[in-house]
């Protein structure tokens, strides 16, 4: 138990008492080996909700007798960051609520969630707004598919200080808009090439209707990328075009997207970020995941079974608080024996997006390195 | 700044040379120029470590009150490269670039271990004699190490003796130096701006006018060029000769945006980084700071910081 809450329960405990104690500390209480976290309110059970694989998805807390205080410790390892909901009880009816006494707080498509940074865990500077970054710009281009048999809306960033006359790599962004929104994209993208660490860039970002379906290793999807997208923005906008300065890079399924286009144009993308791929397979038998999960799996044991070389050099990244990181484990050592350079990094995290986001300078540096060492301005 | 330091930073340029700190959030070219007390006339610029950018000066011409007519030695260089009246001066080009590369890489593996060996000596936590003079020796053994790649790098330069532009470009650039009152050399990609001065000879014509450069153009005229950022998001970020410089100031390393770059408050780092470039003072050029160099001696210095043997931070005064 945290020694201040500990230090408060052994007092002859006021609602004033604890009001102070509100007051004073920020929540949850985090320590060295874990991190306390509390609720007060008149409830009849109160739970931690959260997404740690490996752990029961639902904790108990320990109301404080004659109170209407309640409190959980959780063990976390260095640097952990857990995204997490209560599910407060009260007349009998089960409500999942932020943690009212932790302003922090993470969205996703789905909403919110508080968030719990443990000791270690900082948000790195180069993910905050940076007025001194000079600011890249978007645009829209509309792009009829006729493998994906509708128009697409392309969101493209263009780098500060564009301009036609040079050329530069391109990073095609599935669920593009979610990075921008839920990861903060294009901050990172004007911090990283303002500071060098990435060269100036034009990146695609992509948006799916039906993301279950075109990114399950969905061959008229690939074909979309690889015969409509890329030379069309190659004939629009002035793009390196060897295969070393094209890179796809996606998320959960958006990774699963990025492989499997790669796979069936081998060389083609010299280069691919994939963060918390949801690289299912089965060994034997069937797997567990539902149905969305069926093209997914039959990809990625065909690839298990016939492996080859899909691209040049791949940043690879999971959550180890994530079920998908025996499957990330499990491809590292299959890429490099084919021939790929392979960056692998886990970080103590789940499958949200500010843990894809904090990956993003490690990826995007490694796989496009800057002229950092080069650039005195 | 004691005496022996100020006799050990000088110039080879019989005119005034300032090298100033960034100029993007605190702009002094301006009161610089001022001080020069330079006759009406315009000033030539050469960002050629702009690269693409190179020529958009007009900001720079609105803060100095002046004309500025860049040099354009990126484009010229572009243009005389494509030139086939050019071809054998191209091909030798290529080959000296290759070459150059070539041996930086095989540099960086030697530095790496190196310096490694250095580290982790360093982070042994007994002291004893023994290990005190094996941390000295594995100093000097990076000492060394840079010393030869000097030693390659004027090899390899001394192998390519012609490898400078001429024809028409050339007079141009000649012409423009000429008639200006003064030189304005700015940051930006160093290798690529030191390449393109050293293409168009452009040594003995700075030596003759005042000579205004800042962050990659005051780096390009000392004597020699250290890459360096303590940070980088990839590897150690261990900082490395990349050339010598055209050595138009000598005895001091300036290092551009050393207060980002460097973590200058990691005695250690500071400390080894000092003592390994030794006998060049190595000294920090942020926004604001100023060295100004007349008639062959540092007679000006402003916001300048020197690193120091013990790793602290001396803030660099004339007495």
């Amino acid at each position: 138990m945290n020694p201040a809450l500990e230090q408060l329960l052994a007092s002859k405990l006021e609602n004033e008492q604890i009001d102070r104690f509100l007051e004073s500390n920020e929540f949850p209480l985090v320590d060295d080996d874990g991190a306390t976290f509390v609720y007060r309110g008149n409830a009849q059970e109160v739970h931690l909700q959260h997404w740690i694989h490996g752990l029961p998805s639902s904790q108990a807390f320990q109301r404080v007798e004659g109170t209407d205080l309640w409190h959980l410790y959780l063990e976390l390892p260095e640097s952990s960051r857990i995204e997490y909901k209560l599910n407060v009880v009260s007349n009998g009816t089960a409500a999942w609520i932020e943690d009212p006494l932790n302003p922090r707080r993470a969205h996703d498509p789905f909403g919110s969630n508080s968030v719990c940074w443990a000791h270690g865990y900082d948000r790195a500077e180069w993910t905050f707004h940076d007025p001194s970054s000079r600011p890249g710009r978007l645009e829209e281009l509309r792009v009829a598919s006729r493998f994906l048999g509708s128009d697409r809306t392309i969101r493209i960033y263009l780098p500060a200080r564009y301009r036609r006359t040079r050329r530069y790599p391109l990073l095609i962004v599935h669920d593009g808009e979610d990075y921008l929104r839920y990861a903060d994209l294009k901050t990172v993208l004007d911090n990283l090439i303002h500071r060098l660490e990435i060269p100036s860039m034009i990146v695609a970002l992509t948006q799916s209707s039906d993301r279950l379906l075109e990114y399950a290793a969905h061959i008229p999807h690939a074909r979309f990328l690889t015969e409509e997208l890329v030379p069309l923005l190659e004939r629009h906008l002035p793009l390196l075009s060897d295969p070393a300065s094209r890179c796809l890079m996606g998320a959960s399924f958006g990774a699963v997207a990025s492989l499997h286009a790669a796979w069936e144009r081998p060389g083609f993308y010299g280069r691919l970020l994939l963060q918390s791929g949801s690289f299912a397979f089965t060994d034997i038998g069937h797997h567990q995941r539902g149905e969305a999960f069926d093209p997914v799996v039959r990809f990625v044991n065909r690839f298990r079974g016939e492996p080859r070389r899909a691209s040049e050099r791949l940043f690879l990244s999971c959550g180890r608080y994530e079920s998908l990181i025996y499957y990330n484990r499990s491809l590292v050592p299959l890429l490099q024996e084919h021939g790929m350079e392979v960056r692998f990094r886990e970080s103590s995290d789940g499958h949200n997006w500010e843990n894809w986001r904090d990956r993003l300078r490690d990826g995007l540096s490694w796989l496009f390195p800057g002229p950092l060492w080069m650039v005195y301005e | 700044m004691d005496l022996e330091e100020k006799q050990a930073a000088q110039t080879t340029a019989a005119t005034d040379i300032v090298l100033l700190g960034p100029q993007r959030t605190e702009r002094t070219v301006d009161s610089v120029l001022r001080s020069l007390d330079l006759e009406p006339g315009p000033v030539c610029a050469i960002t050629a470590g702009w690269q693409e950018r190179e020529g958009e000066v007009d900001e720079l011409s609105q803060h100095v009150h002046r004309e500025v007519i860049d040099l354009r030695l990126y484009s010229r260089a572009e243009k005389v490269f494509h030139d086939s009246a050019f071809d054998q001066l191209r091909r030798q080009h290529r080959e000296r670039q290759r070459q150059l590369r070539e041996l930086q890489r095989l540099y960086r593996i030697r530095l790496y271990y190196a310096l490694e060996s250095l580290r982790h000596l360093a982070r042994l936590h007994e002291e004893s004699r023994m290990l005190q003079s094996e941390r000295q020796a594995a100093m000097a053994g990076v000492r060394l190490l840079d010393r030869q790649h000097l030693r390659a790098l004027r090899r390899i330069h001394s192998e390519f003796p012609g490898l400078r532009a001429k024809g028409p470009e050339v007079e141009q650039v000649t012409e423009i130096i000429q008639r200006s009152r003064a030189v304005l050399i700015a940051g930006g990609h160093v290798a690529v701006l030191l390449n393109r001065m050293r293409l168009f000879g452009l040594e003995p014509l700075l030596a003759s006018k005042p000579v205004v450069a800042w962050s990659a153009g005051a780096m390009a005229v000392s004597e020699r060029i250290v890459l360096f950022h303590d940070s980088p998001p990839q590897g150690q970020g261990d900082a490395e000769i990349l050339e010598t410089g055209l050595g138009l100031v000598r005895g001091i390393l300036p290092l551009p945006h050393a207060g980002n770059r460097l973590r200058l408050a990691d005695r250690t780092r500071t400390s080894r980084f000092a003592r390994r470039f030794l006998p060049l003072h190595c000294l920090t050029l942020d926004p604001g700071s100023l060295l100004r160099f007349r008639a062959g001696r540092l007679s000006d210095c402003r916001a300048c910081r020197r690193l120091k043997r013990s790793g602290r931070l001396a803030d660099l005064e004339l007495k």
